[in-house]
Parts: C-alpha cells; sequence; structure tokens
C-alpha cells in the first residue's frame, strides 16, 4: 500500500480509529460514540482531500502503484479474454497489450498500455512505455477488429512512448503517425478511456476514437510536468508549476471539448475500490456502444473525423494578444472572431 | 500600435541578419553573408546547410511570385492563459518580432516548374517551429485545400514538436492533421514530406512521417525523443550520427537526402512523374 504525502492526515486518523477498536475489544470502556465522531471526521476529511486535489496530486493519483490497469479492467468487466501478441515484424511489446474478448456477451478487441505490478513486471512491461512494435500491434489488432465489426476499447495508461535507442532505429514517430492517420478511417466504433496517465504521443497513438472519455483522477499531457518544468522553468522540480499550467485534468479536458465525459471514480481513487471502479467503467463502455451503435458507419467516420477537427483553439482576424492588428481575409465579417468549432472544408 | 502596424506591412522582408560575416559551425569557414545567401545558404565548402526561414524556402522550391498565400490572419490566443518565466503572448510577441509572423507556418498555393501545388512551410524561427492550434488548422486546411481540389501537397517541416503553451489543444493537432492526410491519401493524391533541421516529437510523429515520398536535407536532425533523454533514459552513449537524416534513411524511414541545391529540381521532377493524366 503506497500512501501519497497529502494522504497522511486521514490514514493518521485511520490508525486511530483501528487503535480505538483495539481499545474497545480489551476493556470495558464504551468508546462506541468516540468512534463514530472519529469515523465521521475521517470522511469528512477524504471529502475534503480528495475534493480539492490539485493537478499535481491528481497526477499522483493516476501513477498511484495500486491503480487498476489494462488487464485488471480486462479482468473484472470481460470473460474469454484471449491475449493476441506480436506486430509481425520485430516483437511483442509487453507495454501495450491487445487481445479479443466478451464484453456484456459482445465479441470486442481491447487494447491498452501495461504497467507492472512490480518492479520485476516492470522491466519486462518497460513501466508502460511502448515501442513501435506495440503501436503496430495495435494497428494490426484494430484491423482484425474491423473485419470482423468488433467494437475497439483502447485504454491508456502510459508515462509516454518509450525514449530508446532501439525506438527512434525503429521508427517510434512513424508508427504513432500510421495509427493517427488508420484510426480515423477504422469501420468499426471506438471507445477510448485515459484510465491513468495520458502521456503525449504515446498516448494519442491509441488515442483516436468516437467517444473519448477520462477517469476523474487521471491526466492528459502533452508533456509530463517534470518533462515541462526542466524545458519551461530549467528546473525540474517546478513539477506542481507546470502540473497547473499544462491544464491536464480529466475537467480541464473537458473543458477544453476535448473529452466527451468524465468517468467518477471511488473516493481517493480507483485503486480504493477497484469493483465499484469496473462496473462504473463497464457501465459507461456499455452505454457508449449502445449510442454509437444507432450510428451508420459512414456517419460514425463522419462524426469521428469533426471531432478531432474541430479540436483547438485560434482567431480569425483582429488583434493578437500582443497588440498587432491583422486583418480578416474575407470582407464583410466581423473584426475578431473566434473560431472554436470551424466545420470542415469539403 | 503603429510599430507593429508598420513591421505588420513588412511582413515579407527578410530579417537582417547582425553581422556582415557568418561561420559555418562545420568546417569553421567564414562567409560573406550576401555570398551565402546566394548559395542558398549552403557551405560552398563542406554542404553544411544553415536554417532557412518560410519566405527563403518559398523562394526556393516555387516559380517566381506564383506564390499565393492562404490562412494568413489565423493567430493563436492564449486559450490556457499559459505562463512559466514569461507569459504565452510575451513569447508570442517575440517570435512575431524576430519573424514578422503571426504563428509558425505559411500555406498556400504555388507553381512548381509549373505543377500547382498546395504547399505548408513551417518556420523555426516561429517558437522553434511549434505546433499549437494554429499550424494544426492551418495544415489541416491546406490538406483540405488540396483534397477538394486534386492538388499535389508538400509540407516542409522545421519544429520542436507539439508546443507546451497550449498543452492538449497542441498534442490534438497531431491527430487533426493526420485526420486529413487520412482523406486526402485516400483520394491517390501524391504528399511529399520535407523534412528539415529540426523535426522532432509531435511534428515527426504526426503528418511529417506519412508522406508518400519523404525528403530530407543532409545533416538534418530527425526524430522522436530529444536524444539528451533518451541518453538519460538508457543510460549509454547514441551513435554517432544518430536521428541524423542520414541514420533515418540508413534505417528505412526516409526515400531521399536531396541537398538544397538540388531541391526544387528533384521536387519539379517528382511532380511531373507522379502528375494524373
Ligand atoms: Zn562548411
Amino acid at each position: 500500500m503506497t500512501i501519497l504525502e497529502f494522504e497522511k492526515p486521514i490514514v493518521e486518523l485511520e490508525q486511530k480509529i483501528e487503535e480505538l477498536k483495539k481499545v474497545s475489544l480489551k476493556g470495558n470502556v464504551d468508546v462506541s460514540e468516540e468512534l463514530e465522531t472519529l469515523k465521521e471526521k475521517a470522511l469528512q476529511l477524504k471529502k475534503e482531500i480528495y475534493g480539492a486535489l490539485t493537478p499535481w496530486q491528481k497526477v499522483q493519483i493516476a501513477r498511484h502503484p495500486d491503480r487498476p490497469y489494462t488487464l485488471d479492467y480486462i479482468k473484472m468487466m470481460m470473460e474469454d479474454f484471449t491475449e493476441l501478441h506480436g506486430d509481425r515484424y520485430f516483437a511483442d511489446d509487453q507495454a501495450l497489450i491487445g487481445g479479443v474478448a466478451r464484453f456484456m456477451g459482445e465479441p470486442v478487441m481491447v487494447i491498452g498500455h501495461q504497467k507492472g505490478l512490480d518492479t520485476k513486471e516492470n522491466l519486462k512491461r518497460n513501466f508502460g512505455c511502448a515501442n513501435p512494435e506495440g503501436y503496430r500491434k495495435a494497428l494490426r489488432l484494430m484491423k482484425l477488429a474491423e473485419r470482423f465489426e468488433m467494437p475497439l476499447f483502447c485504454f491508456i495508461d502510459t508515462p509516454g512512448a518509450y525514449p530508446g535507442l532501439g525506438a527512434e532505429e525503429r521508427g517510434q514517430a512513424e508508427a504513432i503517425a500510421v495509427n493517427l492517420r488508420e484510426m480515423m478511417g477504422i469501420k468499426t466504433r471506438i471507445v477510448v478511456v485515459v484510465i491513468g496517465e495520458g502521456g503525449s504521443g504515446g498516448a494519442l497513438g491509441i488515442g483516436v476514437g468516437d467517444q473519448i472519455f477520462m477517469l476523474e483522477n487521471s491526466y492528459y499531457s502533452v508533456i509530463s510536468p517534470e518533462g515541462c518544468s526542466a524545458i519551461l522553468w530549467k528546473d525540474p522540480k517546478k513539477t506542481q508549476d507546470a502540473a497547473n499550467a499544462l491544464r491536464l485534468t480529466a475537467e480541464d479536458l473537458k473543458k477544453n471539448n476535448l473529452i466527451d465525459d468524465i468517468i467518477a471514480e471511488p473516493l481517493g481513487g480507483g485503486h480504493k475500490n477497484m469493483e465499484l471502479m469496473a462496473i462504473t467503467l463497464r457501465d459507461n463502455l456499455a452505454e457508449s456502444l449502445e449510442q454509437l451503435g444507432k450510428l451508420s458507419i459512414d456517419k460514425l467516420l463522419k462524426e469521428r473525423y469533426n471531432k478531432f477537427r474541430k479540436m483547438g483553439v485560434f482567431f480569425e482576424g483582429g488583434i493578437t494578444p500582443y497588440g498587432v492588428e491583422k486583418p480578416k481575409e474575407e470582407p464583410n465579417s466581423e473584426d475578431k472572431k473566434k473560431v472554436n468549432n470551424p466545420l470542415p472544408v469539403s | 500600435m503603429p510599430l507593429f502596424k508598420k513591421r505588420l506591412i513588412k511582413l515579407s522582408k527578410r530579417s537582417v541578419p547582425d553581422g556582415l560575416w557568418t561561420k559555418c559551425p562545420e568546417c569553421k569557414e567564414m562567409f560573406y553573408k550576401k555570398e551565402l545567401d546566394d548559395g542558398l545558404k549552403v557551405c560552398s565548402k563542406c554542404g553544411y546547410h544553415f536554417l532557412i526561414n518560410s519566405k527563403e524556402r518559398i523562394e526556393l522550391i516555387t516559380d517566381s511570385a506564383t506564390f499565393e498565400e492562404h490562412n494568413a490572419d489565423l493567430y493563436s490566443g492564449d486559450p490556457l492563459q499559459f505562463k512559466d518565466s514569461k507569459t504565452y503572448p510575451e513569447r508570442q510577441k517575440a517570435s512575431f518580432l524576430k519573424t514578422g509572423l503571426l504563428d509558425a507556418v505559411v500555406t498556400g498555393v504555388a507553381q512548381i516548374n509549373g505543377v500547382k501545388t498546395a504547399l505548408a512551410v513551417m518556420d523555426f524561427g516561429f517558437m522553434g517551429g511549434s505546433m499549437g492550434a494554429v499550424v494544426g488548422e492551418k495544415i489541416t486546411r491546406m490538406i483540405e485545400h488540396a483534397t477538394e481540389k486534386k492538388l499535389p501537397l508538400i509540407i516542409v517541416s522545421s519544429s520542436g514538436g507539439a508546443r507546451m503553451q497550449e498543452s492538449t489543444l497542441s498534442l490534438m493537432q497531431m491527430a487533426k492533421t493526420c485526420a486529413a492526410l487520412e482523406r486526402y491519401q485516400k483520394q491517390n493524391h501524391l504528399f511529399i514530406s520535407i523534412l528539415t533541421h529540426p523535426t522532432t516529437g509531435g511534428t515527426t510523429a504526426s503528418f511529417a512521417m506519412l508522406g508518400d515520398i519523404i525528403i530530407a536535407e543532409p545533416g538534418a536532425m530527425i526524430g522522436f525523443a530529444g536524444a539528451r533523454v533518451i541518453k538519460q533514459t538508457i543510460a549509454q552513449d547514441l551513435p554517432k550520427d544518430f536521428q541524423s537524416a542520414e541514420f533515418l534513411l540508413e534505417h528505412g524511414f526516409l526515400d531521399l537526402i536531396v541537398s538544397r541545391l538540388d531541391l526544387k529540381k528533384k521536387l519539379s521532377l517528382l511532380l511531373h512523374l507522379f502528375e494524373k493524366k
């Protein structure tokens, strides 16, 4: 059990409660009233602390070693899971796994980053940092799902694509880029969930889909808070500042129209009640599949395109934030127009 | 803001270098600026390719006075109110004053030896050529324009990757540009991606690596993760030519390495070979 710094007051209170319970078992002293007060206090404290987590604290929960990983969710939500291995070119990447399973009675393909449960397994799984062969295996499985009209689930949980010599030699950038392009055209329903860490291109490499969700305490960012603070603050310890600036929480992404919805976690994080977490996720996925099932493939692909087409905020014509005036190209339109939802040209 | 307006009018004027002489960082030969410019900023002694800006690049590969700029009025706000030691608008302003550009890409349509081509040229001078929503949007619009008008497409990359100041809004530009390319390439139009020094991160891991033909300039640094980060992660020394254009060619990720001096000729030849009847 790993205890995070900001959780310590809760743990201390819980220890007090346990001690008091022991006392009440030994002696004849009635402590039930005191016990009730303490329990109530503990719940209040949890609500206070977990209800007001800073972005950096959320990053720590997203990285919590007890947090459920892809294989945990598969075990809890699905049956008949059969892992499929290898990219057919180079190797089997155990940091990015996938396979077929039965979800609520229906065959599905599921792909996800997988971290290790201990150091030994993490060496095998590369701490959830995939190599190019991981992304290529993922694409192979996506195309298989497409042929058999299976819905596709993608579970994101990676600090980032692996920065290694072999990864560069084998084309990490190419593997991710190809996935971004091909996922846009995969003719089956794709539901993406950030279950833990959404680390940049390594996350997005399996992150294109019809509905995108984030678990309440997951994060999604263009760069890790550590990387960002090292580059922009020239100080690797300014992680809190960087985490704030990067707007990487589920709430931030929802506000910026980059995800469809946030999936609630049990108080304190998914690992505090894995079963409840899995049930909540399962119900969200089932509902999502049902909604998407109402669309024709043609409409599904069009909406997938439009979803990503709309992402980003910019202006056309007017005065830039630093005071330069730029006339709008076409005449007869407003001086300054905020464009958040431009329609595709074709 | 008269000062800014004046600079805006001069938008197309090339930034003037500080001194009259430039030293080649490779062979240490000294060059007179004019001499270097006349030689397309390629060292006449060792072939080292100096950085060139988007305007110079456009002049280099297109037919004289045929470039028609599109979407020149797009600029970024400060959607996340990003601030490190400087605010995002402060960084944008500094880049604007340096380059005369509103963001890190110039897009438009031009003729290349008579072949009408959609063109996007990134400019490393603007915040390290980083990709935010404006870069993503302008490139996507250019790809969509090329799809609609059935034009060949050339994107010249020179970029440090996704722009941190727009965080996930930047990251998603990778998916957005690739989405547009999915439609474009399905229609069987030719996309030539040109990688110049440096092309890294989210730019490499999106449109830059999806060219039907991928060309790099000699010696250009091209990669996904930063060499420093890789070295720290794997705790071993990297090959001398690691992430160079030559390294990528050897590992099968480039079609060609073409000297800047021959670039237009080679592009023209390819565009004509792939021209649709
Ligand atoms: Zn030289």
